[in-house]
């Protein structure tokens, strides 16, 4: 159960990564990605959001399932996580406003992050139990910060090197984007020890 | 209030392409243009969801409180998402395999969204309709060009039919590199066609 767990953590955070092999979350992985700061916050906001929205989905197709309308489930799913990011960022800003700093204008941004409402749909496709899911959306955001904070990390040194003018801006990150996939491709086929 | 139908498609297509000039909606841009198929069937997709949205916002645009604009214009596209993903799942069952999660995620494209809000919200129905439309045959034409190009250089097919038969085949470009890769080089490709003009 326990290994189950684990290897389920490695696989969704780094052999299926949600931006390299997955492409969910692209829009702020390249528009957030400026520096490993703001990079960074937005992938911490990502982790809170995506596995909150997961544990309510859960219960939410539970419903859905009970009263048989589960075709509704795109609709629900959307706007309850949109919901939730407003509620998180009311709550927040009573009860940390440290914390509420940091993450405050990478909240609404999440709403329309494809990966959140995408990773609650799977959860639920995969047939996924409240800890699997869990599991499986912490370890997808975690892959998702590993990949901003990376990407920012060669963004910021790419502001130096002399690039052609027509491949400034998304040119040049979406091809340095897909050189990072490449590498990522290398655990394809990876076998774990458990 | 006349339209011209020619202006508004060159509209759509060119000077505000989604995908190559506002490049809005990657997620769905790099993950659908597997081949030209996926390509153009996630584009129809996007087109009957795009003309509907746009159809009841454009009617609704005087009753919806302004506060609340962006929670209904929501319920509204999720509506007509889930019309298209139940269509396709009972009469295309391949191409709902090939595109799974993507297509309920159209809901959040931003391509979609971004229409409502910037056009359907502040005009009458018509030019919504048509608005919808160009901005869909925009969408649809950029995503099949893409997964035409994909599809020729992995395996010298388009739409499934041999057009070069290579003697290697280079998988890579159907992968996730190759969505990427292509992409940064079409969009470089025409900033410097820009360029060229200016």
């Amino acid at each position: 159960m326990l290994s189950s767990l684990l290897s389920l953590l490695i696989v969704s955070a780094i052999f299926n990564n949600v931006i390299m092999a997955q492409f969910l979350g692209t829009c702020p992985f390249l528009g957030v990605s400026k520096s490993i700061e703001t990079a960074s916050g937005m992938g911490l906001a990502v982790i809170f959001v995506m596995v909150l929205a997961n544990i309510i989905t859960y219960f939410v197709q539970a419903l859905l399932v009970w009263a048989n309308v589960a075709y509704l489930q795109t609709l629900a799913f959307i706007l309850v996580i949109a919901a939730l990011v407003q509620m998180v960022e009311i709550i927040l800003k009573k009860i940390s406003p440290g914390l509420y700093k940091a993450l405050g204008i990478y909240l609404p941004l999440i709403t329309t992050n494809c990966a959140v409402l995408g990773i609650a749909l799977l959860a639920v496709k995969k047939n996924y139990s409240l800890i699997e899911s869990i599991v499986y959306s912490f370890a997808t955001a975690l892959g998702f910060l590993i990949a901003i904070v990376l990407f920012a990390g060669v963004r910021e040194q790419l502001r130096f090197s002399k690039i052609p003018r027509s491949m400034e801006g998304f040119p040049i990150a979406l091809i340095t984007t897909g050189i990072m996939a490449l590498a990522f491709m290398g655990f394809a086929g990876f076998k774990l020890p458990f | 209030m006349s339209i011209n139908l020619k202006d508004e498609l060159y509209r759509g297509v060119v000077t505000e392409n989604p995908i190559f000039r506002i490049v809005l909606g990657m997620c769905p841009t790099l993950a659908t243009s597997t081949s030209a198929t996926n390509a153009f069937g996630m584009g129809i997709s996007v087109i009957a969801v795009l003309i509907c949205s746009n159809m009841v916002i454009s009617m609704l645009r005087n009753i919806i409180p302004g506060k609340v604009r962006i929670p209904a214009f929501i319920v509204v596209i999720a509506t007509f998402v889930t019309v298209v993903d139940l269509l396709i799942a009972a009469f295309l069952p391949s191409l709902y395999e090939a595109l799974g999660i993507f297509i309920p995620l159209i809901v959040v494209n931003c391509i979609i969204l971004g229409r409502a809000e910037a056009y359907a919200a502040k005009n009458p129905v018509l030019p919504s309709i048509i608005d919808g439309l160009v901005m869909g045959i925009g969408f649809t034409a950029s995503l099949t060009l893409l997964g035409s190009m994909r599809e020729f250089l992995s395996s010298g097919m388009i739409f499934g039919y041999l057009i070069a038969p290579f003697k290697h085949q280079f998988i890579l470009m159907i992968l996730a590199p190759g969505a990427f890769i292509t992409l940064g080089l079409t969009l470089a490709f025409i900033n410097f066609l820009q360029s060229k003009e200016s």
